[in-house]
C-alpha cells in the first residue's frame, strides 16, 4: 500500500487558517482562531468538550460556514484540494448496525475515483482489500460491521482513509474507545504515514497521550490559546489556560441545585445522588 | 383459480406496489424515516383535491403529478419547520401529516358539494380501493415505479454512502442535499403509486414493514433490498388473492396484515438476529454457567473438609452455598448426572471421576484469574473473588495456558489455595476414590 | 341550545383537552406516538361496538383506552427487542392494529352506521342530534357530556401530577432518582391520550385528533418559556382554532374538522413568522444583529493588533469577505465610525483607545 514519499512543497503550509470565526445560531463556537500548521507531522487538537475541536475540522473541510475567515488547504481552499485531504469522522457519528461489510466500507473511500453511475472494479476491491490488510482486518473484509468490536471498527474507518491516498488525514479523535492494542496498532499507522512524507491532523482526547504521540499541538478553547511543537507548548500553563475556568463538579452539582428550585422539586433531595445512564423509561 | 379483471388488476397493482416500497421503505428504515413516508402519504391528499380542481379530470397521471407535488411540499416544510424553528421532528412530522390533510379534507369535501362532484371518486385516497384500479392506473402506476428503480440503481452507492456517512460523504464532495432531496423524490413517488392501493394510513406500513422484516435476515444492503422487494411482492399478492376471494375484506389492511406476520416471524426466527434464537443462545450460556457453579462447590465443600474429595454433599447444604431453589439445582444435578459427571443418591450428590476433573478446571481457572489480578494489576487479594467467578467461565483453554505462562506456573492461589495443575501433568491424575487427602 | 353552540362547544372542548395532553406530548417528543395511538384505538372501538352491540359511550372508551395501552406496549416491545428503531416500531405497530380495526368492521359491521370515513375525518356536525336518553329523557348532546368528562379527566391529571409530569419531561434521570416512576407516569399520559383521543374520535376523526393534539401546543411552544403558559395558550389556541374552524367551514361549505386543522396550521404560520422571542422574522434580526456585532469586534481585534492604519481592501481580503458581504462590511465599518470605536485616515482605518477596550469587552463567549 506504500507510496512514494510526499515531497514538502517549499514554504506552502498543509493548513492555513485565518480569523475564523464559526457561529451556530447565535452562539459563537470557534472565535477568530488563525494559526498554520506545517507539512509531514503529527497534530493534536486538544481542548475541553464544546471547544470547537470538531467544529473546526468541519471548517476544513468545508462543511461549515464561517462568519469571518478562511482556511486554504496546501494554498487553496479545499474544494480544490479535495482528493488531497482524507477525512476519518468520529466513531460514534455513524449507525454501525447499517447492513454493510468492512470491506464496502473502505470501497467507499474510492467512491471518488470509481465515479458516478459505475460500479467499484476488480482493482478497487483489491486496493480496498489491501487497505484492510495494512490495518489487520484483512480476515474481517467480510464481517458485518455491527459485530466488530470498537478497535475493530476504528481500523475500519482508517483503512478508509488509506484508500484515499491522501496528502493531509484529519482524523476526528481516532483514538477514542478503543483497546490497547489497536491504539498501538493506530500509532504506529501514523508514524507510517508521516514517514512517507503526509500530514494528520487529529481531534484528540487523552491528555497523557498527547505529548507521546504527536509532534505539534493546537490548543484550543473556542479561541486559540496556543499552537506550536509538543516539548515548548504542551506546558502547564497553557493546560491551565485551555482548560481552567470550566466547572468543576462541585460548582456543577451547585448549579443543578438552583435548577431544581426552579422545578420546584424537594429542595431537600441532594443531586448527587443522580445516576448516571438511566434512560426515561428504565 | 379464475381471476376476474379486478381482481387481476388488484393483483398486479398491490404486487407492484409491494415490491416497489420495500425496496424504498428499506432506505427509509435505515434513514430513521419511517415517519415520514407517514406524512408524505397524508399530505398527498390536497395535491390530488387540486389537481382534480384544477384539470377537472380524474386521469391518474394528473392526480398523480398534484400528490407528488403536494408530498414534495410536505417534505420542504418539516425540513423548514425542523430547520428554522424550536418545533422537534417528530412534532414536524406531526403537524404536516394533520395540517395538510385537513386541508385535502376541506378541499375535499368541498369538491363533494359541487355540482358534478363525484364522491367515489377521490376518497378511495383515504382508505384505498384497489377494487377500482383500472388499466390506466396500472400503468401510471408501471412507470412511476420503473422510473423510481432506474433511479434507485443508478445512483446506489452515492445513496448508501450518504445514508451510512453523511459527513465522509460531503468530505467527498457528494452532493448531500441534492442526493437526499433525490431519495424524498422517490419515496413521494412511491406513496403517490401506492394511494390507490392502500390509502393514506396503511401507506406507511407498505414502506416499513417489508424492510423491517428483510432486515432481520441479512446484513448485506443488497439482499436487504431485495428481500424487502420480494416480501413486499409476497404480501401484495396474498392480500389481493384473499381480498378477491373473501368477501367483505377490503386489500389493504390485509396486504399490512400479511407483511405483519411475516415481521413477526423474522423478528423471532430469523437466524442470527432472530430473538427465538438469542434467548436459546443465553438460556445455554445460563445453563452452562450453573452447571459448572455446581460442580466447583462440590469440589470445594471436599476440599475445604480436607477429606473425600468425592464425599457426599447434601443438597440443601449446597443451596445454602449460592442461596438457589432447590428446584433449579436439582435440575443442573441431573443434568450432570446424564453427562456422569456426577452421582446422587436420595438428596446428596458427589462427584465421579470426570466430574472431580472438570471441576478441577473450573477452579484452575478460578485461581489463576485471581491471582492474574492480584500480581498483574495489583488488586487485593479480597476484592478479585467476584471478578473470577465471572471470568473462569468465558476463559478459554488458550487463555488459561496463556495465564500460566505470564505467571510462571503458580502453584497457589493468592488465598494460598492449591491451583490444581493442568490434566495429563505429574501429579495431575485425581485420586482413587476412598482415599483421604492429606 | 342551538345546534351551533352545541358544534361549537364540542369542538372547543375536543381543542381543550386535547391541547392539554398533546403538550407533553409535544415536550417529551412523541407526537407520533399521539398519532399512532390515534389510528390504533380503531380496533378497540370496533370490538366494544361488536361485543355491546351498540354505540355506548363508555365501552368505546375503555376499548379505546385499552387499545391505546396496547399500542405503546407493542411500540416499546419492539423497540427495546434491539431490531428495530423506535420510528420504525411506532410505523410498524399501528397500521396493523389500524388494519385489524378496519377488517373488523368491513366484516362484521358493515352494515351498521359505523361509516370508515367518519373515522378519519369524523362528522362533528351531527353531535347536537346525537342526545343521551336515559330512562327515555334526553339530557342532551351526549359528545357533551363525554368530552366535557374527558375534559375534567385531563385536568385532573394535569393538576394533579403537575409537578411530576413537569420534572419527568423535563429531566427524566432527576425524576427517577426522586423516586416518580417515570414508567407509571408515561402509561398514565398515554391512557389519558388514548381516552382523549376517542373522545374526539366522533367530533374530528382519528387523523385531526392529531392536528389537536400538536399544532396548538406547537405554537405555544415557539410564543413561551413557562409550562404553565404554554398549557394556557395551547388551550387558548386549541379553542380558537375549533371556533374560527367552525365558521370557516360553514363558509367554505366544506368539513369543519378539516378546517378546525387548517385555521390551527395558520396560527402556527402566523407564531413561526412573528413570535417574538422565537419566529422567524426576530430570528432572522437577532441573528444579523449578532453577526454585526461578532464581525465588528473582529474587525476592532485587528485593527488593534495591526497597530498601524489597515485600508479597506486588505480589511476585506483578510477577512475573506467577498462581493456580497463586503457590502455588509461597509456598514459595520460605518457604525464602529459612529461610535468613535474607529477613525478614518488617508491610509486606512485606525482603531481608536474607546474602540480597543471595546473589542476587549466581549472577549469569547
Amino acid at each position: 500500500m506504500s507510496q512514494a514519499a510526499f515531497e514538502p512543497r517549499s514554504e506552502v503550509p498543509a493548513i492555513e487558517v485565518h480569523d475564523l470565526t464559526v457561529a451556530y445560531r447565535t452562539q459563537p463556537v470557534l472565535w477568530d482562531v488563525d494559526f498554520r500548521l506545517p507539512e509531514g507531522e503529527l497534530i493534536a487538537i486538544v481542548g475541553p468538550n464544546g471547544a470547537g475541536k470538531s467544529t473546526l475540522l468541519k471548517a476544513i473541510l468545508g462543511l461549515v460556514e464561517p462568519l469571518t475567515g478562511r482556511v486554504e488547504v496546501f494554498g487553496a481552499p479545499y474544494r480544490r484540494r479535495r482528493s488531497w485531504v482524507g477525512y476519518v469522522p468520529q466513531r460514534e457519528s455513524v449507525d454501525w448496525d447499517f447492513p454493510t461489510t468492512a470491506l464496502d466500507v473502505v470501497l467507499m473511500g474510492l467512491y471518488g475515483r470509481v465515479g458516478w453511475l459505475r460500479r467499484p472494479s476488480r482493482s478497487h476491491t483489491k486496493r480496498a482489500l489491501e487497505c484492510l490488510e495494512h490495518v489487520g482486518m484483512r480476515e474481517l473484509a467480510g464481517r458485518q460491521i455491527s459485530q466488530l468490536s470498537g478497535g475493530q471498527q476504528q481500523r475500519v474507518f482508517l483503512a478508509r482513509a488509506l484508500a484515499q491516498d491522501a496528502r493531509l488525514y484529519l482524523m476526528d479523535e481516532p483514538f477514542a474507545g478503543v483497546d490497547v492494542t489497536t491504539e498501538r496498532a493506530i500509532l504506529s499507522l501514523l508514524e507510517e504515514l508521516r514517514s512517507q512524507g503526509r500530514t494528520v491532523v487529529a481531534v484528540h482526547h487523552d491528555l497523557q497521550t498527547v505529548a507521546e504521540y504527536f509532534d505539534r499541538v493546537v490548543l484550543l478553547n473556542m479561541r486559540l490559546i496556543a499552537e506550536g511543537p509538543v516539548a515548548t507548548t504542551f506546558t502547564d500553563e497553557n493546560l491551565q489556560r485551555t482548560y481552567g475556568g470550566r466547572l468543576t463538579v462541585l460548582a456543577r452539582a451547585a448549579e443543578t441545585l438552583l435548577e431544581n428550585r426552579r422545578l420546584d422539586a424537594p429542595p431537600e433531595e441532594s443531586t448527587l445522588a443522580r445516576r448516571e445512564g438511566r434512560g426515561p423509561w428504565s | 383459480m379464475e381471476l376476474t379483471f379486478t381482481a387481476r388488476n388488484v393483483l398486479l397493482g398491490a404486487t407492484l406496489l409491494g415490491a416497489v416500497g420495500g425496496v424504498l421503505g428499506s432506505f427509509a428504515l435505515l434513514r430513521r424515516q419511517s415517519l415520514l413516508g407517514d406524512a408524505l402519504s397524508h399530505a398527498a391528499l390536497p395535491g390530488v383535491c387540486l389537481a382534480f380542481l384544477v384539470t377537472g379530470s380524474k386521469d391518474p397521471l394528473p392526480l398523480a403529478l398534484g400528490a407528488l407535488g403536494a408530498g414534495i411540499a410536505g417534505s420542504l416544510t418539516v425540513l423548514a419547520l425542523v430547520r428554522w424553528s424550536r418545533i422537534k421532528e417528530d412534532s414536524a412530522i406531526g403537524i404536516v401529516l394533520s395540517v395538510f390533510f385537513g386541508l385535502g379534507i376541506v378541499l375535499l369535501t368541498h369538491i363533494q358539494r359541487l355540482p358534478g362532484g363525484n364522491q367515489t371518486g377521490l376518497d378511495k385516497f383515504l382508505f384505498g380501493q384497489a377494487a377500482t384500479l383500472m388499466e390506466r392506473d396500472l400503468q401510471v402506476m408501471a412507470i412511476l415505479g420503473a422510473a423510481v428503480m432506474v433511479l434507485l440503481g443508478l445512483f446506489y452507492k452515492e445513496l448508501k454512502l450518504i445514508t451510512f456517512d453523511r459527513a465522509f460523504a460531503q468530505s467527498l464532495g457528494l452532493p448531500v442535499r441534492a442526493l437526499e432531496g433525490l431519495l424524498t423524490l422517490l419515496l413521494v413517488t412511491v406513496v403517490v403509486v401506492g394511494l390507490q392501493t392502500v390509502g393514506v394510513v396503511l401507506m406507511v406500513a407498505t414502506l416499513i414493514t417489508p424492510a423491517a422484516a428483510a432486515r432481520q435476515w441479512t446484513d448485506s444492503l443488497g439482499w436487504m433490498l431485495v428481500l424487502a422487494g420480494g416480501v413486499g411482492a409476497a404480501s401484495g399478492a396474498t392480500g389481493a388473492l384473499a381480498s378477491a376471494s373473501v368477501a367483505h375484506l377490503p386489500t389493504g389492511p390485509v396486504i399490512v396484515l400479511v407483511a405483519s406476520a411475516v415481521l413477526v416471524v423474522s423478528l423471532l426466527a430469523a437466524p442470527r438476529r432472530g430473538l427465538v434464537r438469542a434467548w436459546l443462545r443465553e438460556r445455554g450460556v445460563e445453563q452452562r454457567i450453573r452447571r459448572e457453579n455446581l460442580l466447583k462447590d462440590l469440589y470445594r465443600t471436599g476440599e475445604e473438609a480436607r477429606t473425600d474429595p468425592y464425599r457426599l454433599v447434601p443438597l440443601p447444604h449446597l443451596m445454602g452455598l449460592r442461596g438457589q431453589a432447590f428446584g433449579a439445582l436439582r435440575a443442573t444435578a441431573r443434568r450432570l448426572e446424564r453427562q456422569g459427571l456426577l452421582s446422587s443418591h436420595d438428596d446428596t450428590l458427589s462427584l465421579t471421576t470426570e466430574g472431580f476433573r472438570e471441576a478441577e478446571a473450573v477452579v484452575r481457572k478460578h485461581r489463576l484469574w485471581e491471582l492474574y489480578l492480584t500480581r498483574r494489576l495489583e488488586l487485593a487479594s479480597d476484592h478479585v473473588h467476584r471478578d473470577a467467578e465471572a471470568m473462569e467461565h468465558a476463559l478459554s483453554d488458550d487463555d488459561v495456558a496463556r495465564l500460566e505462562e505470564l505467571l510462571g506456573h503458580p502453584e497457589t492461589d493468592p488465598h494460598g489455595r492449591p491451583i490444581p495443575p493442568a490434566p495429563r501433568q505429574p501429579g495431575g491424575a485425581p485420586p482413587s476414590r476412598g482415599e483421604a487427602t492429606p | 341550545m342551538s345546534p351551533t353552540l352545541v358544534v361549537l362547544t364540542v369542538g372547543s372542548l375536543v381543542g381543550a383537552s386535547c391541547a392539554l395532553v398533546g403538550s407533553f406530548l409535544v415536550l417529551r417528543k412523541m407526537a407520533l406516538l399521539g398519532d399512532a395511538i390515534s389510528h390504533a384505538v380503531l380496533p378497540g372501538i370496533a370490538l366494544a361496538f361488536l361485543l355491546t352491540g351498540g354505540r355506548a359511550a363508555l365501552p368505546m372508551v375503555v376499548g379505546a383506552g385499552a387499545l391505546g395501552l396496547v399500542t405503546v406496549f407493542l411500540v416499546e416491545l419492539f423497540n427495546r427487542s434491539g431490531r428495530l428503531a423506535e420510528d420504525a416500531s411506532i410505523g410498524v405497530v399501528f397500521p396493523a392494529l389500524f388494519s385489524l380495526g378496519v377488517i373488523l368492521i368491513s366484516r362484521y359491521a358493515s352494515q351498521v352506521d359505523l361509516d370508515l370515513d367518519c373515522v378519519l375525518y369524523g362528522e362533528i356536525a351531527y353531535t347536537p342530534w346525537d342526545v343521551w336518553l336515559v330512562a327515555g329523557r334526553s339530557l342532551g348532546p351526549k359528545a357533551l357530556w363525554v368530552n366535557g368528562a374527558i375534559l375534567l379527566l385531563d385536568l385532573a391529571l394535569v393538576t394533579l401530577f403537575y409537578k411530576e409530569l413537569k420534572l419527568s419531561t423535563f429531566d427524566p434521570e432527576l425524576a427517577a432518582a426522586l423516586g416518580f416512576s417515570p414508567v407509571l407516569l408515561h402509561y398514565l399520559l398515554m391512557g389519558a391520550v388514548s381516552v382523549t383521543v376517542v373522545g374526539a374520535f366522533e367530533s374530528v376523526g382519528a387523523i385531526l385528533v392529531v392536528a389537536m393534539l400538536v399544532v396548538p401546543p406547537a405554537t405555544a411552544y415557539l410564543l413561551t418559556e413557562r409550562l404553565g403558559r404554554m398549557l394556557a395558550l395551547a388551550v387558548g389556541i386549541g379553542v380558537a382554532s375549533a371556533v374560527v374552524g367552525y365558521f370557516v367551514a360553514r363558509a367554505l361549505d366544506a368539513s369543519i374538522a378539516g378546517a378546525m386543522a387548517v385555521v390551527a396550521g395558520s396560527m402556527l404560520a402566523g407564531a413561526l413568522a412573528l413570535s417574538p422571542s422565537h419566529g422567524l422574522v426576530a430570528r432572522a434580526l437577532r441573528h444579523r444583529r449578532l453577526g454585526r456585532w461578532l464581525t465588528g469586534r473582529i474587525v476592532l481585534l485587528h485593527l488593534r493588533s495591526e497597530g498601524s492604519p489597515v485600508s479597506r481592501d486588505a480589511l476585506r481580503e483578510r477577512l475573506g469577505w467577498t462581493r456580497g458581504r463586503s457590502r455588509r462590511l461597509s456598514g459595520i465599518l460605518h457604525e464602529l465610525e459612529t461610535r468613535g470605536w474607529v477613525t478614518r485616515e488617508t491610509e486606512g482605518l485606525r482603531v481608536t483607545a474607546e474602540g480597543a477596550r471595546a473589542a476587549e469587552e466581549h472577549g469569547g463567549a
